[in-house]
């Protein structure tokens, strides 16, 4: 024991060269205080595993933001509260390391709350050491989460009142209620035998880590001789007669021997592989030859509008894609969010031979109406020379306009004939097409093959459009 | 590759995978979701990783240790989801971190609504959290520019170690259009500043604190002249009949759609107008502003805000010709036919009564 006190661990640098102050030798703690204690233990503990080379301490806000002084491995300074987010994404890029989050109790368990809890309850294969002091040493004294009930510190003057403050956060508690949780321990550090004890918990959340094994905490109750204001011993003591009743030592939950290491998988596809997977290969690439259409029907801005759940935005999705296999310059606009959940739906359709400007279609060439509110809503925006069709078997009112021309397509009836009401929107959208000759037809089909998710229900939106189709092209002006 | 029709926010998932991204950290939030959704089917399939965070400040803090560990890596968000991860992107700034971050903005302040706007020019391009610090956006105007985009955001930041933005808004995000795929990007490099849990790169330190004034202030020195370099090199803007104009409209990202329009509208009035269009906000397009104002008479900027990107076109004007101004906000995108009124209102009154 006497020799390894003081032969200094091989994970600390041998001098502390980022610490400006003069002395490179002596680390940047008060006398006293438990973090020198528990930064030895780990750089013990990172030394005997071997593992120092691929560790990664992540450094907190709080007296220990200087860690990395001190820690020869990779090192990242967190911002306040965030280093186990910060440690979950080092990891989750290098899973083969050996990350620490060292934190305080201000870092941890205040302004970092949600971080700890929610990287504990992922389970993720980290190692954190939570010192806690029960104030905030770095800032002066001020009141930690941990503080102890009638504490006095620079921000609870008369001492800690419940009824204001409330009660200090057993963290070690609190975290082994999860269920991701290896290991969780809570050690003190206020003499030899207890120190032991902590030596061997810190190995233990560290070698847990090196053995895939998943998320330990260990909550180490630490002296601030400053902060008490009172001498180490002292402050030794103080931790026993107080600290210990509201923070009680022991394991609060192990694992270790029951769950499985984790595996991990290294998957590194091709370029090839990549393209196949990001579904972008080319498949789709066909460049349909274009229809004779009257000049008065190219470059159409469309208005599709009715109720959601009429297949508004599919219909003028698969527009947009078969104008796409045509090689026209398209775009498509939906309305999103809480409009498209409930009441209307409606989306804009460019289908144009030069590149579209802008998407947004305010005043439509063609509007398709699928219900009597869009009809009434936007019959007056159409232009002049301009198109509606609208679903005559649904909407009981003609369009007013004279200075335009109008299809109404009885499209739910029809639907209900083939046998589905739903491909009403593939009628109307047949039935567009059919009128204009803008594209040809099988355009559409294989836009549907894109459009439609459920193969089954493919064959049936063809009968659609096809019915559709003859029932526009019969009304060709 | 043949052309496929896809959402501005699913082009953004694309184009970071073949950029050779493979770790995403983020947060759901409307408009931008799809790009968490997105993400969550295809990072895993190309084994990378996406972790749906407890909260913005998480997802930055997240994407602040991939980051430090060398490999590429990126979040989304939308507009209260940027104000909140603004302390991150401060650290970032300052650490020197590499990191694309996609704003997908929508109506303000407070929780606002979900519609298209652009009020966040400020908070964006200005920095936005504490500190001297700027970040380099890209504001794309198609589905295409948000994969291509996405993609040189990735060498923008990794080149000058800097997180950078993409800032679209709910309608580029939420549209369809084609977009052609480029190759994907193969055997990135190592980083000799990075974290690779090696022993080679074990002496790296990633960190935000100085504590000796003077030393803050040479590492201030030394970010400023990095911006000084990307205003040098990374500016980028699209012309649309300027060579004629004598009145020029600015505005970016889905206002530029309606005023590329707008333009043509009014050219077949006859009326010599024209469209700058900055791709890059910082760095901004301030040098062309400047030599375009030797030889104008007149611009017009359009946003969708309260007037934010003006600010710089101002700096850039120095007084020396009007500067108009039309806006909307609240999630009301103005229409071509609306722009052009404008237009005609504005920059010609009394020309052309």
């Amino acid at each position: 024991m006497a020799t390894k006190i003081l032969e200094k661990a091989k994970s600390f640098y041998d001098t502390y060269e980022r610490n400006p102050s003069a002395d490179k030798k002596m680390p940047h703690y008060c006398p006293g205080c438990g973090h020198g204690n528990v930064h030895k233990m780990i750089a013990e503990a990172l030394d005997d595993f071997g593992v120092a080379d691929k560790s990664i301490l992540i450094s907190p806000v709080g007296c220990s933001v200087f860690a990395y002084y001190y820690f020869d491995v990779g090192n990242i300074q967190a911002a306040h509260g965030r280093a186990p987010a910060v440690a979950t994404g080092i990891k989750r890029a290098h899973p083969d390391s050996v990350v620490i989050s060292y934190q305080g109790d201000g870092d941890l368990a205040a302004i970092g709350t949600a971080e700890i809890l929610h990287a504990a309850n992922r389970g993720e294969n980290l190692t954190v050491f939570f010192v806690n002091n029960a104030i905030y040493g770095m800032t002066g004294g001020q009141m930690a989460p941990t503080t102890l009930v009638g504490q006095k510190t620079t921000t609870t003057p008369l001492g800690r009142q419940p009824g204001n403050e409330g009660f200090p956060i057993k963290v070690a508690e609190l975290i082994s209620q999860l269920e991701a949780p290896v290991y969780v321990e809570r050690v003190s550090l206020v003499d030899n035998k207890l120190r032991a004890k902590a030596r061997i918990a810190i190995r233990k959340a560290i070698k847990n880590q090196v053995d895939n094994l998943g998320f330990s905490l260990v909550e180490i109750l630490s002296p601030c001789p400053s902060g008490w204001k009172l001498d180490p011993v002292d402050s030794l003591k103080w931790i026993e007669e107080n600290m210990h009743k509201n923070f009680p030592i022991g394991v609060f939950r192990d694992l270790t021997k029951e769950v499985e290491p984790y595996k991990i998988e290294k998957v590194n596809p091709n370029s090839d592989e990549i393209i196949n997977l990001l579904d972008i290969s080319g498949e789709n690439d066909l460049s349909l030859k274009s229809t004779e259409t009257s000049d008065k029907y190219k470059n159409p801005e469309i208005k599709i509008a009715g109720f959601g759940g009429q297949g508004i935005l599919l219909m003028g999705a698969a527009l947009a894609q078969a104008g796409m296999f045509a090689d026209y310059h398209v775009s498509w606009l939906p309305s999103y969010g809480p409009e498209m959940r409930g009441g209307t739906a409606n989306c804009h359709v460019n289908v144009r031979s030069k590149e579209v400007g802008s998407p947004m279609v305010s005043l439509p060439t063609v509007l398709i109406g699928m219900n009597r509110p869009s009809l009434e809503k936007f019959e007056n925006d159409v232009v002049p020379g301009g198109i509606i069709i609208y679903d005559s078997s649904l909407i009981d009112i003609k369009p007013k306009r004279t200075d335009i021309e109008v299809l109404a397509i009885p499209a739910t009836k029809m639907a209900d004939d083939i046998g589905n009401t739903r491909i009403a929107n593939m009628l109307v959208m047949g039935a567009y097409i059919g009128y204009t000759n803008l594209l040809p037809k099988e355009a559409i089909y294989e836009s549907l093959k894109t459009a439609i998710k459920r193969k089954r229900f493919i064959e049936i939106n063809e009968k659609a459009v096809d019915a559709g189709y003859e029932f526009g092209k019969s009304h060709r002006k | 590759m043949a052309k496929q029709l896809l959402k501005g926010n699913h082009a953004i998932v694309k184009g970071a995978l073949l950029a050779g991204c493979r770790l995403y950290f983020g947060y759901p939030i409307t408009p931008a979701s799809e790009i968490a959704e997105g993400a969550a089917l295809y990072f895993p399939r190309l084994g990378g990783t996406f972790l749906q965070a407890e909260s913005e400040v998480a997802a930055i803090n997240m994407v602040y240790g991939a980051s430090s560990g060398g490999l590429r890596v990126m979040t989304a968000s939308s507009s209260p989801g940027i104000s909140l991860k603004q302390e991150g992107v401060s650290y970032a700034a300052s650490a020197e971190l590499p990191m694309v971050i996609v704003n997908i903005m929508r109506g303000g302040p407070g929780l606002g609504n979900i519609a298209p706007e652009q009020s966040d020019y400020n908070q964006v391009v200005k920095g936005g959290g504490h500190g001297n610090y700027k970040v380099p956006v890209l504001a794309p105007n198609s589905v295409q520019e948000m994969c291509n985009l996405t993609m040189l955001a990735f060498d923008i930041a990794e080149k000058y170690r800097t997180p950078v933005y993409i800032l679209a808004d709910g309608y580029i995000g939420q549209m369809m259009e084609p977009v052609e795929f480029p190759k994907p990007v193969m055997n990135l490099p190592r980083h000799d500043w990075a974290i690779y849990a090696d022993a080679e790169s074990k002496d790296n330190l990633i960190a935000s604190i100085y504590l000796d004034p003077e030393e803050l202030e040479e590492h201030n020195r030394k970010l400023q002249r990095k911006y000084a370099e990307i205003e040098k090199n990374e500016v980028r803007l699209e012309e649309f009949m300027l060579d004629d104009a004598k009145y020029v409209l600015i505005g970016y990202g889905i206002v530029s759609r309606m005023l590329k329009t707008a333009v043509e509208k009014l050219r077949n009035e006859n009326i010599p107008i024209g469209l700058l269009r900055p791709k890059t906000l910082f760095p901004f397009p301030s040098k062309k502003i400047k030599e375009i104002t030797q030889r104008i008479e007149k611009f017009m900027v359009i946003e969708m805000s309260n007037g934010q990107m003006i600010d710089d076109v101002r700096l850039a004007v120095e007084g020396k010709i009007p500067i108009e101004f039309y806006n909307r906000m609240g999630g009301v995108v103005p229409s071509t036919d609306e722009i052009v009124e404008q237009v005609k209102k504005q920059l010609l009154q009394g020309e052309r009564g």
